[in-house]
């Protein structure tokens, strides 16, 4: 899936996949804090985003 | 092909005239030049009804789901890999339905012949690999390798894997030592221009759904782009609600996909649909070894573990 998002142009970094038992605190923060810096270094997401005006 | 007609019309009226299947499902001639639709065959006396020629492109695995009694299809190269592909998803039974198996050369893309004409095609005929197309205007012989769909210039499955009688002789299988070479041009751009590829490949959908309709993989009882409760994606011609459109039906697909071009010969907006489609094609290969609809013995890689599978995506 992440594939065929970034042949259509959408940065590979857009999307994460993890497996974390619910026992496995410090995993989950470890991925969220690695998933919020390479999303931040891309910048805002200008493709595929729903305009509503 | 055009002699196979006669085969597959001898077999019909054949299996129609013992009562060995309730129908068969074929092409018959459709109402304009260069065009065929399916027919159901039910009366052995409506057997001569049938044709096959180089324009029955859409998928007939797309009809063989919930009939009833004993059915026969006529199944190009692609479409018995659809078929396999309903046996494995427990859509058929391989009992239920009697393969009248069609060793395929190639369909025609239609546009392409019609783009070298200003008015109407009054008539089609073909001989051998000659297409003979004529307006009011002006008479064509095309050579019909040059007219090829896309996907049937890049079949590595002109023959039948599955079927119970053929229709003709074998046809040589081409060997392709760049088997995606429509993906790896897409895939070669950045970013930016891939995107700027897709916007300009959808824009002019409009969600007509003829994709998903003669796509013999597109049966659930409700679609997603169907349902209101939740609502998965807008209705309109939204670019974005489009975009979402065919990048999910598209993984829907994924492992799959025969590559049939079904979806492509319904748009009437002539969008290859098929570019989403066989990046992912291309992917089960890469990843899996898989295409689809081979071996009625293999599960689809998506379907399956294997403690093989490639897992580097997952953190």
């Amino acid at each position: 899936m992440g594939n065929l998002l970034e042949h259509m142009g959408i940065e590979r970094d857009r999307i994460h996949f993890s497996w974390i038992s619910s026992a496995e605190a410090t995993k989950f923060v470890d991925v969220v804090k690695e998933i919020s810096k390479k999303v931040r270094a891309l910048g805002p997401n200008k493709k595929l985003v729903k305009d509503y005006n | 092909m055009d002699t196979c007609i006669q085969k597959i019309r001898e077999i019909a009226f054949q299996l129609l005239d013992k009562k060995e299947v309730e129908k068969v499902i074929g092409f018959s001639n459709g109402t304009i030049p260069m065009a065929t639709s399916p027919i159901t065959i039910a009366s052995k006396q409506d057997t001569e009804k049938l044709v096959f020629n180089s324009t029955c492109g859409l998928n007939l695995a797309n009809y063989i789901r919930q009939q009833k009694g004993k059915i026969a299809v006529i199944a190009k190269g692609c479409d018995s890999r659809n078929i396999v592909t309903h046996i494995i998803e427990n859509q058929v039974k391989r009992d239920q339905i009697y393969i009248i198996g069609v060793p395929c050369k190639g369909m025609i893309n239609k546009s392409k012949i019609k783009a070298l004409f200003e008015d109407d095609i009054l008539k089609f005929t073909e001989d051998g690999d000659t297409l003979i197309v004529e307006s009011s205007s002006k008479k064509e012989k095309l050579n019909k390798k040059e007219y090829l769909r896309d996907n049937c210039r890049l079949c590595q499955h002109r023959n039948p894997v599955i079927y119970d009688v053929l229709a003709g002789e074998p046809v040589e299988e081409q060997v392709l030592d760049v088997p995606y070479p429509d993906v790896e041009k897409i895939a070669a751009l950045d970013a930016d221009a891939r995107w700027l590829h897709f916007q300009e490949l959808t824009k002019n959908c409009i969600r007509c759904y003829a994709c998903r309709n003669a796509c013999p993989l597109c049966y659930c009882p409700t679609c997603f782009v169907d349902e209101s409760g939740p609502q998965w994606v807008g209705k309109g011609q939204d670019k974005t609600d489009v975009n979402t459109f065919h990048f999910l039906r598209a993984f829907h697909c994924a492992g799959r996909c025969t590559d049939c071009g079904a979806c492509a010969e319904a748009c009437p907006m002539d969008i290859n649909v098929r570019d989403f489609t066989r990046k992912l094609n291309k992917d089960a290969f890469d990843m899996f070894g898989w295409e689809a609809g081979l071996d009625q013995t293999k599960r689809p890689p998506l379907d399956a573990y294997s403690p093989d599978d490639p897992n580097d995506f997952i953190k």
